[in-house]
């Protein structure tokens, strides 16, 4: 065989080992959600959102888990998202590349991937452990600690990129910072910031570890935060895990409701960002 | 008339001020939160490290009944489950972004490398189910016998492969945090690969270098830094990732020299156990647990934001 032919043959045997490498990796995407699919629509019923958490072996639904999933997170929402923009805002227009701020990006980026159970850990030090009990509230603030570094990094991201000229007029008309922050920089950094905010929605709800001993769970409608609320990621893993057949199929209905969700939710984040890229492209 | 009205301009001041300590204090919110963890996991796992000493991180016993414990049998699984899942992971991804950047059809990159994102977007606890309702049969059927049949009797690697073939174990975990992290892997590599300027890949190809040519010896090296960034950004996912693991582990406190034997992880540990731990000492152990766990992360993810940070700075892209 000539130098030519093996240098032929190598570099096809090199490619189609990446074109191997990718059809697996869609093949994983591929059977993970038609498993969720199939298993998820079999479970899926009017009784999902109509009723609670059954026992096991009588039927019942997951209300009182999606509305406290949906409590946790938004509150989480909340308490976190004003503090990652602030924190943002203060990265981008004030500290710029101070040492400080140089600091917190990198301590951010940590944060960004630290193992969400030691998030849980830490408000479990701090807030059950003070207050004596599991709570709504340690759930929430435990989600919010994970939304911080997102929203953080895309709101510091997104005020980068408002052209400098909006703020040097901004300034030539006598305005302060914080006027032209809020009146020139937040409007048209806008869908750029709720990107990030759709971002850290979708990372939190799914979040399952920082809530085991937060929020804990609860069988029963639960409005009281001060008390374990019910929530769809610690359901789906306690129902998964039973031997009960009525329990694992709603923990299938929970995941795939679970997923769609997120993936609507990152999609629309996806689609926010190219429409403002099309804008940015075409209109200035 | 006056065209500056001073008491407006000091009005201004004082919200100035105001907005910009709120926003001060946001930013300075994160560094206390990172110091709130360590501080607090510190006093947590006090009485466990204080009580045990250094033999905490060297003993395998787990006790609860005579209230001894010891953290080497989840420092191994965790080890052991992201080394596999880095074996596996670190080429597949590899492959993924060199199809992507090199061999793709435009048309089709951005539907893969969404549908690619989009597997990074799906939460944990869903491939822990998933790997232990499919994943796990599957393997238990028709990975696992094979390779007790083929590599059991090996030498020097037949060990690792002994045993039933119980389905979940520490192979399965491995698997799954795979399968995890790929995307992580993928889309870091991808982005890293792009930022090769085309100049130097037309000059391989100018030299009458194939494809591959190309990418090892154009492409790789000069994505050396980002390369290594973001394989050590996935095993920062795979180290601390808790529910993926937690499902198909089969927490089992021991060091099995198997790798189709059962065992455990530091975050599953914590996981499985915390909030049925009774006990100062058992809760305080748990809690030295994700001490340890905190400090592997911790660095981990440290070294590969420094060295995307250098990656940054040389080519002013942002990975």
């Amino acid at each position: 065989m000539s130098r030519r032919q093996r240098r032929k043959i190598k570099n096809s045997a090199f490619l189609t080992l990446s074109l191997v490498a990718t059809l697996t990796g869609l093949a994983c995407l591929g059977a993970l959600l038609w498993t969720l699919v199939s298993h998820g629509l079999s479970g899926m019923s009017g009784r999902i959102f109509t009723q609670m958490t059954p026992p096991p072996g009588s039927q019942g639904g997951l209300l009182n888990a999606l509305y406290g999933s949906a409590v946790l997170t938004l509150l989480g929402i909340l308490i976190g998202s004003p503090i990652g923009v602030l924190a943002g805002t203060y990265l981008s227009e004030y500290g710029r590349n101070s040492r400080l701020s140089t600091m917190i990006r990198f301590i951010n980026d940590v944060l960004l991937s630290a193992p969400s159970i030691i998030i849980g850990l830490f408000i479990y030090e701090i807030v059950v452990v003070r207050l004596g009990h599991f709570s709504a509230i340690a759930g929430a603030l435990a989600l919010a600690v994970l939304a911080i570094p997102v929203t953080l990094r895309t709101t510091e991201d997104m005020l980068r990129l408002v052209p400098v000229g909006m703020k040097d007029s901004s300034a030539a008309l006598g305005a302060y910072p914080w006027r032209t922050i809020l009146s020139v920089l937040y409007p048209a950094a806008r869908s750029g910031i709720v990107t990030g905010l759709l971002l850290a929605i979708a990372r939190i709800s799914g979040e399952t570890a920082p809530l085991l001993f937060t929020a804990l769970n609860n069988q029963f409608w639960s409005t009281n935060l001060n008390a374990p609320m019910a929530n769809l990621p610690v359901v789906i893993f306690q129902f998964a895990l039973s031997p009960y057949k009525d329990w694992q199929n709603l923990a299938w209905a929970g995941a795939l409701i679970i997923t769609v969700t997120i993936l609507l939710l990152s999609i629309s984040a996806r689609v926010l960002l190219a429409l403002l890229q099309a804008e940015r492209g075409g209109g200035r | 008339m006056a065209i500056i009205d001073p008491g407006h301009a000091a009005k201004q001041l004082i919200y100035e001020r105001i907005f910009r300590g709120a926003t001060l204090s946001a930013a300075i919110l994160v560094l206390l939160i990172l110091g709130g963890v360590a501080v607090s996991l510190l006093r947590g796992a006090w009485p466990a490290l204080s009580h045990f000493g250094f033999s905490f991180i060297a003993r395998e016993i787990w006790n609860p009944v005579t209230d001894e414990y010891g953290a080497l049998a989840p420092i191994y699984g965790t080890v052991v489950t992201s080394l596999i899942a880095m074996l596996l992971a670190v080429p597949t991804g590899f492959g993924i972004a060199l199809f992507l950047t090199e061999l793709c059809p435009p048309l089709l990159k951005r539907p893969i490398g969404v549908a690619v994102e989009l597997l990074a977007a799906v939460p944990s606890i869903i491939f822990g189910i998933w790997g232990l309702f499919v994943l796990a049969p599957v393997l238990q059927r028709h990975v696992q016998p094979w390779l007790i049949a083929n590599l059991g009797q090996l030498p020097g690697v037949g060990h690792l492969f002994k045993g039933p073939p119980y389905g979940i174990g520490i192979l399965t975990a491995g698997v799954v945090l795979a399968i995890m992290v790929l995307p992580f892997i993928a889309a870091t590599m991808r982005d890293v690969f792009d930022t090769v300027p085309p100049m130097l890949k037309e000059s391989g190809y100018g030299l009458g270098a194939t494809t591959w040519e190309v990418i090892w010896n154009v492409v790789v090296p000069h994505s050396r830094v980002g390369m290594v960034g973001g394989i050590m950004l996935g095993l920062g996912r795979a180290l601390g990732e808790t529910m993926a693991v937690t499902f198909v582990i089969g927490n089992a406190h021991r060091i099995s020299t198997s790798l189709l034997a059962p065992g455990t992880t530091i975050s599953s540990s914590i996981a499985n156990e915390f909030t049925e731990a009774v006990g100062d000492l058992y809760t305080s152990s748990l809690i030295a647990l994700g001490l340890l766990l905190f400090l592997i992360t911790f660095s981990v993810i440290a070294a590969a934001q420094a060295m995307l940070r250098r990656l940054e700075r040389r080519t002013g892209v942002t990975v």
